[in-house]
């Protein structure tokens, strides 16, 4: 199977919606899917390919199964968004040098 | 030390990351600084990381092929044909990465960059949208490696700056 690709999970609103209910608490697939106006096998769907992605995780309580998120996992997220951004920070304060020194130079 | 203003925002919904930058320069200078290769290997790869522009052929339907040098000589190179431009106001690249014979491992992104000037202060607008998903995945891996290296550069400049004091 293709591996999964995390933006991909995050690309779409519902699962973006999973991911803030759970993130508050941990949830049985048929808490969560009572806050959607889709069906069941839908919101099962989505699960699973957040779980793919380990953007969250299972937990057995007896006989239910309960969601909660990956807190590590969107750290990474986080993390990756900000080294991208020092990138272009970096390359800027660089351009900054090279244009006053240019201008400096037709003076 | 100013007060130019930098956006940088990711939006995962519409793979697109937005970034905004103010230069305090006029608009024809920045503009050759994005436009000319001489000017643009001087900035373009955070340090200590080097550009090496090959090609840089800046009309519509050119491109600009250049090599992101690492301190150990490893080069990694990136094709940016040039889709559209209306002088001074803005142009458009497809980017992608490529083998050193200009091949290009596609897919790549659509870079947007609007330029626009008050004041004597020049505002610098891109918008790189990723058609896949996968290839922002490489840049996270890329984006990591860069950012690390350059992380321990800022800690190098601020113990220079802390040690003058």
């Amino acid at each position: 199977m293709m591996r999964r690709d995390i933006f991909q999970a995050i690309a779409d609103p519902t699962r973006r919606a999973i991911i803030t209910l759970v993130a508050l608490q941990a949830m049985t697939p048929n808490a969560i899917a009572e806050n959607f106006h889709t069906t069941r096998q839908s919101i099962s769907k989505h699960l699973r390919i957040l779980t793919e992605c380990e953007l969250v995780k299972q937990e057995q309580q007896g006989r239910e199964i309960y969601y909660s998120l990956e807190i590590e996992k969107m750290k990474e997220i986080d993390k990756w968004i900000e080294q991208f951004r020092k990138i272009w920070e970096t390359r800027f304060n660089q351009l900054d040098k090279v244009l006053s020194t240019i201008k400096k130079q037709k003076k | 030390m100013n007060n130019l203003l930098f956006d940088f925002i990711v939006d995962k919904a519409t793979k697109t990351v937005s970034i905004t930058r103010e230069f305090d320069a006029e608009l024809p200078l920045v503009w050759d600084a994005f436009t000319k290769k001489e000017i643009l290997d001087q900035w373009w790869a955070p340090k200590p990381y080097a550009s090496k522009t090959k090609v840089l052929d800046f009309k519509v339907g050119g491109r600009r092929f250049y090599a992101m040098v690492s301190p150990e000589g490893q080069e990694r190179w990136v094709i940016q044909k040039y889709t559209s431009i209306s002088p001074k106001t803005n142009f458009k690249f497809f980017n992608a990465f490529a083998d050193e014979n200009e091949n290009p491992e596609l897919p790549g992104s659509e870079w947007d960059h609007t330029f626009s000037e008050q004041n004597g202060t020049t505002k610098v607008s891109m918008v790189i949208y990723n058609e896949s998903l996968e290839r922002m995945e490489k840049q996270i891996e890329m984006g990591f490696k860069e950012g690390f290296t350059m992380t321990l550069n800022y800690l190098d400049e601020l113990l220079k700056t802390l040690s003058k004091k």
